[in-house]
């Protein structure tokens, strides 16, 4: 019998039998979704967290004033203890394996160009940080470290800032006004897209720390250098452990913290975090995989009872199908066709579910969807095998019929 | 043309032997139109399914069309169904959801013919049957009489060397059972070699070759005159 011929008797009997095929479906649609959406979401979520460990800068340290309690970082109320620009050099003179330890101070302001003003995060940086977080120049130069000496009013522009403040014109030697001051821009920075805690690091104005403190960032602090938060860039990643236990060590000295107090300070490892996180979502791919095998191999049991009940409904039709000629195999391909359709179905219903999963997750996520194709044919190519492995059985059985028998039932 | 020795067929209920048939020997002639008698449980339907190739029989020999079919295998057993043998059942047994037309094609899907083909030869079949102007309805459209017309449509379609029939009337009011029946003798006349089963003289008297069956023997092979058409 040819297949096409076989394909219009399975859809028909399928057809017959709507609801029934649809809710028989409905494991491999689920499984076939959860496989596909475990996959796209996990390429896409590692896509993401590589992207997130690149742009953090390799190896990175961030390093603050504030004791650490187990929620993170509090600030110690009372003796308040505020890190220096002379602390970030005396760790980098200190620790040979320090690549980079940039002290900054970050603030929120307006930046106005025109009649064009727009609400960005002003961080006050020195020579190091670039190197440290892994900043590039798009256009335009870093800051000389003259202008960071003397805090000279220079400014960089996030890739988001200039858009929003230039569009596509060029920003570079325009003045902008951040907080009522001018700055000139002397360089825009390469886009780098979102932080691993979800906030657009490309809309930021980076200028002289020095240039930072008074007027841009408000009040002065308890000191004239004092500055939030030093990141440290170290050359290697099995150097993090030992040039940590050193930064304490260094930092102790500093403040003369006695044995056994607390430490004034806290510093957080920036890339364990970002690890940490992937390492929630492989659990969450897991779970998928685990509810995507369940479903599957559930959805095949119920492919195999619905063709043993559509077996035994249409017993008398395989007599006659025998009596006219059909043989053994003709039988078996008849009801293999109709098993591994019903498959196919809930796995094209189920990819098309995936894509809808996916793409939601994507959106509130705000993760790259990554539709590999090679996935959605090896799904197809799964359920097809599914409705094989477990088709196969109640085929065989209604091959086996005997015709009379057959045709002598109710 | 078609040669029965010494057939027997036994079935095992529980663990008692029941003899459906007990030394059954019958040769029937090319052309011939024989009706087959006997009172319920005397072993026509089994002896039918014998000659049909639908079963096997525990012993003796069957011979179609020059072939041994008592020793052919499963397959093997479809393939002359499909080829040799036009059956016809009480109960019509067709696809139900499944145009006229398609019901009749079946046999055809299963020798492997080219669509075209089919359709031209389940076409023709229809009209042989008088139904050229259903052939897109279902069994449900049709009346009794008419879907017992389609299904002896399919049994001609593969050109059968012989035509089989358990009751074919056994379902049909009397005046349409007169009308299959003519068409068996109109279908005879052409040639092809009718078998039919029956409890009813009236029907039998269409045949010129009576075979009575009694507790699974033949107990009397008679030739009478063919009725005259009406
Ligand atoms: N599958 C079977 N298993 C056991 N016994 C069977 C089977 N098929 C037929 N028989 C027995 O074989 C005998 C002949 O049955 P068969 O169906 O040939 O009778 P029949 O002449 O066709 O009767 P009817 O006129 O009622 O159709 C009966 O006694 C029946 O009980
Ligand atoms: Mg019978």
């Amino acid at each position: 019998m040819p297949l096409a011929e076989l394909l219009r008797v399975a859809l028909e009997a399928l057809r017959v039998n709507l609801m029934r095929s649809v809710l028989t479906m409905l494991g491999i649609i689920i499984g076939v979704a959860a496989v596909i959406a475990m996959v796209t979401v996990g390429a896409g979520a590692q896509a993401e967290i590589d992207r997130q460990i690149s742009s953090l800068g390799s190896n990175i340290f961030m390093v603050m004033s504030g004791t650490r309690s187990r929620g993170g970082v509090r600030t110690a109320s009372g003796s308040e203890m505020r890190l220096t620009v002379a602390d970030a050099r005396a760790l980098k003179a200190e620790i040979p394996e320090i690549v980079a330890a940039a002290p900054t101070m970050r603030g929120v302001g307006q930046v106005v160009v025109g009649n064009t003003n727009w609400s960005t995060t002003i961080q006050g940086i020195d020579n190091e940080y670039l190197v440290a977080r892994g900043w590039q120049i798009d256009e335009g130069r870093d800051l000389e470290p003259q202008e960071i000496r003397s805090g000279s009013k220079v400014a960089l522009l996030g890739s988001r800032v200039a858009t929003e403040l230039f569009g596509a014109a060029n920003a570079l030697g325009q003045t902008v006004r951040i907080k009522n001051v001018p700055f000139v821009v002397v360089g825009t920075l390469l886009e780098k897209g979102q932080s691993s805690m979800g906030s657009d690091q490309d809309d930021i104005v980076m200028i002289p720390l020095a240039a930072a403190r008074g007027r841009v960032l408000g009040r002065s602090g308890p000191r004239s250098d004092a500055v939030s938060v030093i990141f440290v860039s170290v050359a290697e990643g099995w150097m993090m452990d030992d040039v940590e236990r050193q930064m304490g060590e260094v930092l102790r000295q500093r403040y003369r913290v006695r044995a056994g107090a607390d430490d004034p300070f806290a510093i957080r490892n920036m890339s364990e975090i970002v690890e940490t996180r992937a390492e929630a979502r492989q659990v969450f791919n897991i779970l998928l995989a685990a509810v995507a095998s369940v479903s599957l191999v559930v959805g095949g049991i119920g492919i195999m009872n619905i063709m043993l009940v559509s077996v035994t409904e249409r017993t008398r039709e395989i007599g006659l199908r025998m009596a006219v000629g059909a043989k053994g195999r003709d039988i078996l391909l008849q009801f293999l066709v109709e098993a591994v359709t019903l498959c196919l179905i809930g796995g094209v219903l189920g990819i098309l579910c995936a894509l809808v999963i996916t793409f939601g997750i994507a959106r509130i996520a705000e993760w790259p969807v990554l539709l590999q194709w090679p996935v959605v044919v090896l799904a197809l190519g799964f359920s097809a095998a599914i409705g094989i492995f477990f088709g196969f059985y109640p085929a065989r059985k209604a091959a086996a019929k005997d015709p009379i028998e057959a045709l002598r039932t109710e | 043309m078609l040669v029965c020795e010494d057939l027997h067929k036994d079935y095992l209920v529980g663990n008692e032997t029941v003899c459906a048939l007990d030394d059954v020997s019958v040769r029937v002639e090319r052309g011939e139109f024989l009706s087959v008698m006997g009172p319920s449980g005397s072993g026509k339907s089994t002896f039918m399914n014998m000659v049909g190739c639908l079963d096997t029989p525990t012993q003796g020999r069957i011979i179609v069309d020059g072939e041994t079919v008592s020793e052919l295998s499963r397959d093997a057993l479809a393939e002359v169904r499909n080829r040799k043998i036009g059956f016809v059942f009480q109960q019509f047994h067709l696809l139900g959801r499944t145009s006229a037309l398609d019901n009749v094609e079946l046999p055809l899907l299963y020798a492997g013919l080219p669509r075209a083909e089919r359709v031209a030869r389940a076409e023709e079949a229809l009209e042989r049957v008088g139904l050229g102007d259903r052939m897109g309805h279902v069994p449900a459209q049709l009346s009794g009489g008419q879907q017992q017309r389609v299904a002896i449509a399919r049994a001609l379609v593969n050109a059968p060397v012989v035509l089989l029939a358990d009751e074919p009337t056994g379902a049909l009011d009397s005046a349409t059972g007169v009308e299959i029946m003519e068409l068996f003798q109109e279908l005879n006349e052409a040639g092809i070699t009718v078998l039919v089963v029956t409890h009813e003289p009236e029907v039998a008297g269409y045949a010129r070759r009576v075979l009575r069956f009694r507790d699974g023997k033949v107990i009397a092979d008679e030739r009478q005159p063919a009725r005259m058409t009406a």
